[in-house]
């Protein structure tokens, strides 16, 4: 009898017959970007780890797990949930590639961890992980959203607060660390993630566009609905979150203008507009300036920076770009 | 006032950012199949950057294409670009190359969609340039 069942063929992927250009170009980012936290000479540290006082070195640790959380949800259930909603064969692959990054970066805390920190240090902050409300809650509210049955395009909203907002109450710290020459070494591992969870958030976001298209203005408002209120709910959330770890060292309002920042560049996206005004946004120009070392905003028109001078060399391989 | 050409994938950062503007613009295509812009004034080009780690394939082919022709690059008088400071040090990068490659100022970078302030930005600083152009020019 079971040989009279029709199947569908089980079909290989072919890379030469894209159905989305978007994929190729992502996977190729992907994949080229692609790095391990032995490249890094965290090692180099060690004496800066030393200056930091005791409760900066316990915040540390405690971002950093906080950041290992998400990178694990991201790891294991986040990027998989995504496959089965995937509209192109070559989009799961990309999908497939993200997760495996994530357990790169979760990988990556524990490789600081084991170079600067204590033991018995790492274990109190994994437990302080387990045990914190606001860290836990966080968690919760994006695992919900992730859970089987759910609407395969809420889940890529959340998916891309995850990547492009809920990560930066944490890479706040090593960016503040760097900007006053401390760490430096541990800066370039995290802004080797950044780049990463940036191409994750585009690339999520930019399938979420492709989805939301093909709705009725009906749907299309649901979903832009539930998308705001997602981040008011974990905007709330990360304020308390980053209350709690940055009071003590007076930084608290100061995160908030980048948790601002990265809301906006979170729904951005998704293709939405702003949520948070430009006066709430105004992060320190000493984080943005850890964040893209060497490159200045250019603003020709207003006359600041040194942008009148005209682009200096820069490497190009394209060998059709030559006249 | 001069003219505006853009390019934008099909994220379609670019293309909100120059809708919000609000000003008549030229949008090179993603197609290479599709006829380019074929601006009859001088004009600024909207850039977007897709550089890898190491700062390669910044400028997209499309606008390699588009100013690969002498009399659009001609015409060509400053870039802006854009881009997501979470790439570091190749932040908007593509706006240095062209500036390189052709010549011509780098007139302003902004992130992804672009903020209020950028358009508001923008759209002063090009009526300046241009009038500032438009001396230079008498």
């Amino acid at each position: 009898m079971k040989d009279h069942v029709t199947r569908a063929p089980l079909r290989a992927i072919n890379w030469n017959r894209l159905e989305d250009e978007k994929d190729l170009e992502v996977w190729n980012r992907l994949t080229v970007n692609f790095w391990l936290p032995e490249k890094v000479p965290l090692s180099n540290d060690v004496q800066s780890w030393a200056t930091l006082r005791p409760a900066e070195r316990e915040l540390t640790i405690r971002v950093f797990t906080g950041l290992t959380l998400l990178d694990t949800i991201q790891n294991t259930i986040g990027a998989p949930s995504m496959l089965p909603d995937a509209l192109t064969p070559h989009e799961e692959a990309v999908l497939s590639n993200i997760s495996f990054m994530e357990a790169v970066h979760a990988r990556s805390y524990s490789s600081i961890f084991s170079t600067l920190c204590l033991t018995k240090e790492v274990d109190e902050a994994f437990r302080w992980a387990e045990e914190n409300p606001h860290l836990q809650a966080k968690a919760r509210l994006v695992l919900e959203k992730y859970k089987a049955g759910a609407d395969p395009l809420k889940r890529k909203i959340a998916s891309v607060f995850l990547e492009s907002f809920m990560f930066y109450s944490g890479f706040y710290l090593p960016m503040y660390w760097s900007s006053r020459a401390k760490l430096t070494n541990t800066a370039d591992l995290i802004r080797l993630i950044i780049r990463d969870e940036a191409v994750h958030g585009y690339y999520i976001g930019y399938k979420f566009q492709r989805g939301l298209e093909k709705l009725d203005p009906a749907r299309q408002q649901e979903l832009k609905d539930f998308a705001f209120a997602l981040i008011f709910d974990l905007y709330d959330i990360e304020s308390k979150y980053t209350a709690e770890l940055y009071d003590g060292i007076g930084l608290t309002e100061d995160v908030k203008a980048f948790l601002h920042y990265n809301a906006n560049k979170a729904l951005q996206n998704l293709g939405y507009e702003a949520l948070f005004p430009p006066a709430a946004c105004e992060v320190n120009p000493a984080i943005m300036a850890a964040l893209s070392p060497d490159s200045e905003n250019h603003d020709f028109f207003s006359g600041s920076g040194s942008s009148y001078v005209i682009g200096k060399a820069v490497a190009t391989e394209d060998e059709d770009w030559d006249f | 006032m001069g003219g505006l050409v853009y390019y934008s994938s099909a994220s379609g950062n670019t293309a909100r950012f120059v809708q919000r503007l609000g000003l008549p613009a030229g949008r090179i295509p993603i197609s290479a199949k599709e006829a380019m812009p074929a601006p009859a004034l001088p004009h600024v080009l909207i850039c977007p950057t897709y550089a890898d780690g190491e700062g390669r394939g910044a400028v997209p082919k499309q606008v390699i294409r588009y100013l690969n022709d002498p009399d659009r690059r001609a015409l060509l008088r400053g870039v802006i670009a854009t881009g997501n400071r979470n790439f570091g040090a190749t932040y908007a990068l593509a706006g240095k190359v062209i500036a390189e490659k052709c010549g011509v100022p780098l007139l302003y970078s902004f992130e992804l969609a672009g903020t209020e302030t950028d358009i508001a930005r923008v759209l002063a600083g090009l009526e300046k340039f241009w009038g500032t152009e438009c001396l230079t020019m008498a």
